[in-house]
C-alpha cells in the first residue's frame, strides 16, 4: 500500500499533464496539478526547516567537530525568521510588505545574503582555470585538438586575434582567427551539442514512459 | 649579470611589443565603433519626415488564435510607414466588444512589432480591434477590424509532429519492452561511470571515509532528480553492505524525504536496519548558493573519499566538482544540462554523459522491463539521424540547384523539427 498509493497518483498527474500539452481545454488541469505540487512543497518546507534545526542542535549539544559553525547556522536562520516573520524593523509595520525599503529583513538580504552568495559565486572564475589547466593538457590527441581548439576561441574573442590575422586577404576570411572561433562554435561545438541534446530528449521521453507505465519505481525505494 | 640585464630587456620588449598591439587593437576597435555610431546617426537622419496625413491607414486584421483553449485572438497589422517616423515610440491597441461597443486600451506594442495577441477574450464574444501609432504627442488611428471570435481547439495541431515522434519512439519502447519480457537478450553497452560505483564506494570503505551524495539541486518534479535518486538506492544498498558511511545534503525538503526512504530500504535490504540513521539525510536550505557554501563546508572538513553528484545542475557543478578534486575524492556525476557536461568531465573521474543518467536505473537493475525502453530509445536515435541525413541532403540540393521538390522536404522536415 505505501508503494502503490503514490504510483496511482504518479501514473494519473502524469498522464493529465501530458495531455495538458496536447488538449487545449485540458492546459488548466496541467497548472493546476503543478500547483498541487507546490502547495505540497511548502509545507514540507517546515519539514526542512525542522530538521536543519534538529541537526545543528545536536551538533551545538554534543560539540561534535566544528560545532561552531552550527551556532553560526541556527543564529543566521532564527533571526532571519524571526525578523521577517514578525517584520522586525519594516517601515511599514506587521501589515507592509516583508522586503519593504529600510526594512531589516531587506537590509540583512542587500548587505549580508547577496555578498556572500556573490562570493561563492566568484569562486567559478578560478575553479574554471583550475579545471581548465587540467582539461587542457596536451595528454593525448584529444586533448591536444581540445587545447589548440579552446586557443583558437580564447585568441578569437579578443582584439588580439583580430589583429594577428587581420591581414589574410578577405577571400581566404575563414582563416581569420576571428571567423576559425566562429565556425568552431557553430559547427563542431553546435552539432556536438545538438546530439547530447537529441540523446538526452530521447532518454526522458524512455524514462517519462517508464514512469507512466508503472517500470520505474526505483525512485519509491527498493522492492523488497 | 650581464645575462640577467639581457633577459630583463628582451622581457621588457616583449612586453612592449604586447602593448602597442594591445594598444594599437583598442584604437582600431574605437575608431570602428565611432565609424558605426556615426552611420547610425546618418541613417536616423535619413529617416523620413513624411507628414502624418499622406501615409495613409493602418490595416488592421484578427483572427482567432489556431491551437488553443478559446481564449486568444490573434490581431496583426500593416503599417504604411508611421514606425519610420521621427517622434514614433510604439503602437497602442483598443479592444471594443460587441455588447458594450466602446473601445478600450487592452495593451502596447513596440516599435518592430506587427501583432498583438488578446489573451483575455471570452470564447464566443465578439470583439473588434483598433490599433493607434503614437508619434510624439499624436496618435494615428485605424480603422476597427471586423468583428471576430475565439473558439474552443479540442487538439493543439501545431503539436502533431511531436505527437508522431512521440508514439514512434513509444511504440518502439513498448515493443522492445516486449521482446525483452519475453526472454530475448539484450546487448547493453558498458558505462564506466556505473561500473565504477562499486570500487567508489569501496575506496571509501577502505579509507574509512564517508561518501558524499548531491541529487542536483532541483526538486522532486524534475526528471533527473529522480534518475539520480533511482542511482541513490543502488549506491546506498553497496554502502550498507560494505558498512561505509552515506551524507547526503539537499536543497529541497521532498527530495530528503524520498532520499531518506531509499537508503533506509536499502539498508534494510542489506540486513542492517540498524545501521541507518535520519542524520544521513539532512536538508541545508534552498539558496543555490547557500547549499553550495554547505556542500563545500562537508567536502572541507570531512573530506569525503568518494562524490556522487547525480541530477539536475546549474553554475554550482564546477564549484561542488573542484572542491572535491581539491580533497583527491574520487567523483562520479551524471546531468542532461548540456552547458554543465564539460565541468564535469573535466573536473570528475566518470561522468554520466545525458541519456546515460536515465538509462542508469535500466542498466543497474537489469530488469528486461527496463533494458527493453532502452532498446526503444536506440530507435529514435536512427531516426533523428536518418533525419538529418536527409535533412542535410534535401537543404543542399534545394540551395545548389534549386530543386522544388527537395526545398518542400526541407520545409517539412523544418516543421517536424523545429523547436517552437
Amino acid at each position: 500500500m505505501r508503494r502503490q498509493v503514490p504510483l496511482f497518483i504518479i501514473i494519473c498527474v502524469g498522464w493529465v499533464l501530458l495531455f495538458s500539452v496536447f488538449i487545449p481545454p485540458m492546459e488548466s488541469w496541467g497548472e493546476e496539478a503543478s500547483l498541487f505540487f507546490d502547495i505540497i512543497a511548502v509545507f514540507a518546507f517546515f519539514l526542512g526547516g525542522g530538521n536543519l534545526i534538529r541537526v545543528h542542535m545536536m551538533k551545538v549539544s554534543r560539540k561534535s567537530a566544528s560545532w561552531g559553525y552550527s551556532v553560526v547556522t541556527l543564529v543566521g536562520f532564527l533571526m532571519m525568521l524571526y525578523v521577517g516573520l514578525f517584520k522586525i524593523g519594516n517601515p511599514a509595520g506587521i501589515g507592509g510588505s516583508i522586503d519593504a525599503k529600510g526594512s531589516w529583513f531587506e537590509l540583512m538580504f542587500t548587505f549580508v545574503m547577496s555578498p556572500l552568495q556573490s562570493t561563492m559565486y566568484s569562486l567559478l572564475a578560478f575553479f574554471v582555470a583550475s579545471a581548465s589547466y587540467r582539461a587542457f593538457r596536451a595528454k593525448n590527441t584529444e586533448a591536444t585538438i581540445l587545447l589548440l581548439a579552446a586557443f583558437v576561441i580564447l585568441l578569437g574573442r579578443t582584439p588580439l586575434g583580430m589583429v594577428m590575422t587581420a591581414w589574410i586577404p578577405e577571400s581566404f576570411s575563414i582563416f581569420q582567427i576571428p571567423n576559425m572561433a566562429i565556425w568552431i562554435m557553430n559547427s563542431p561545438n553546435l552539432a556536438g551539442q545538438r546530439a547530447i541534446m537529441i540523446g538526452i530528449a530521447l532518454g526522458v521521453i524512455s524514462m517519462s514512459l517508464r514512469l507512466l507505465l508503472g517500470i520505474e519505481r526505483g525512485y519509491l525505494g527498493q522492492e523488497k | 649579470m650581464r645575462m640577467t640585464i639581457t633577459q630583463t630587456t628582451h622581457s621588457l620588449s616583449r612586453i612592449s611589443f604586447l602593448s602597442i598591439i594591445l594598444t594599437l587593437s583598442f584604437f582600431i576597435g574605437v575608431s570602428q565603433l565611432r565609424a558605426q555610431e556615426s552611420d547610425t546617426s546618418a541613417i536616423a537622419a535619413e529617416q523620413t519626415q513624411v507628414p502624418i496625413a499622406n501615409l495613409g491607414q493602418i490595416t488592421v486584421t484578427a483572427a482567432d488564435s489556431p491551437d488553443d483553449n478559446g481564449d486568444r485572438i490573434t490581431v496583426r497589422w500593416i503599417d504604411p510607414g508611421y514606425r519610420d517616423l521621427n517622434g514614433f515610440t510604439g503602437y497602442e491597441i483598443f479592444r471594443q466588444s460587441t455588447t458594450d461597443g466602446e473601445f478600450v486600451l487592452i495593451g502596447n506594442a513596440a516599435l518592430v512589432d506587427t501583432s498583438f495577441l488578446d489573451e483575455k477574450a471570452p470564447t464566443g464574444e465578439n470583439f473588434s480591434y483598433k490599433i493607434s501609432a503614437v508619434i510624439g504627442s499624436q496618435r494615428q488611428d485605424s480603422e476597427a477590424s471586423s468583428p471576430v471570435s475565439s473558439v474552443v481547439q479540442w487538439f493543439n495541431w501545431g503539436k502533431i509532429s511531436v505527437v508522431i515522434i512521440g508514439l514512434l519512439v513509444c511504440s518502439a519502447v513498448i515493443y522492445f519492452i516486449e521482446t525483452a519480457k519475453r526472454g530475448k537478450k539484450l546487448f547493453l553497452r558498458r558505462i564506466a561511470g556505473l561500473e565504477a560505483i562499486d570500487e567508489a564506494v569501496g575506496r571509501a570503505t577502505e579509507m574509512g571515509r564517508p561518501v558524499l551524495f548531491v541529487a542536483g539541486t532541483q526538486d522532486m518534479d524534475d526528471v533527473q532528480t529522480l534518475a539520480g535518486l533511482t542511482i541513490l538506492g543502488r549506491v546506498s544498498r553497496t554502502i550498507a553492505q560494505y558498512d561505509s558511511q552515506i551524507n547526503m545534503p539537499c536543497r529541497s525538503s521532498l527530495v530528503m524525504t524520498a532520499g531518506r526512504e531509499m537508503i533506509k530500504e536499502a539498508y534494510a535490504m542489506a540486513g542492517r536496519p540498524d545501521a541507518y540513521s535520519d542524520d544521513m539525510v539532512h536538508y541545508t536550505t534552498d539558496e543555490q548558493f547557500g547549499f553550495v557554501a554547505a556542500v563545500n563546508g562537508i567536502m572541507v572538513r570531512e573530506k569525503p573519499a568518494t562524490c556522487f553528484y547525480l541530477g539536475a545542475f546549474f553554475a554550482e557543478s564546477l564549484i561542488l566538482a573542484e572542491t572535491g578534486n581539491s580533497i583527491d575524492a574520487i567523483q562520479i556525476a551524471g546531468t542532461a544540462m548540456p552547458a554543465q557536461l564539460p565541468f564535469f568531465v573535466a573536473a570528475c573521474d566518470y561522468t554520466l554523459i545525458g541519456e546515460e543518467l536515465f538509462a542508469a536505473s535500466a542498466y543497474l537493475s537489469n530488469e528486461p522491463k527496463q533494458l527493453g525502453s532502452l532498446k526503444g530509445q536506440d530507435l529514435g536515435k536512427v531516426v533523428a539521424m536518418a533525419a538529418i541525413v536527409i535533412g542535410v541532403i534535401a537543404v543542399t540540393a534545394s540551395e545548389a540547384w534549386q530543386i522544388d521538390s527537395m526545398t518542400w522536404l526541407a520545409d517539412l522536415l523544418h516543421r517536424m523539427f523545429a523547436i517552437s
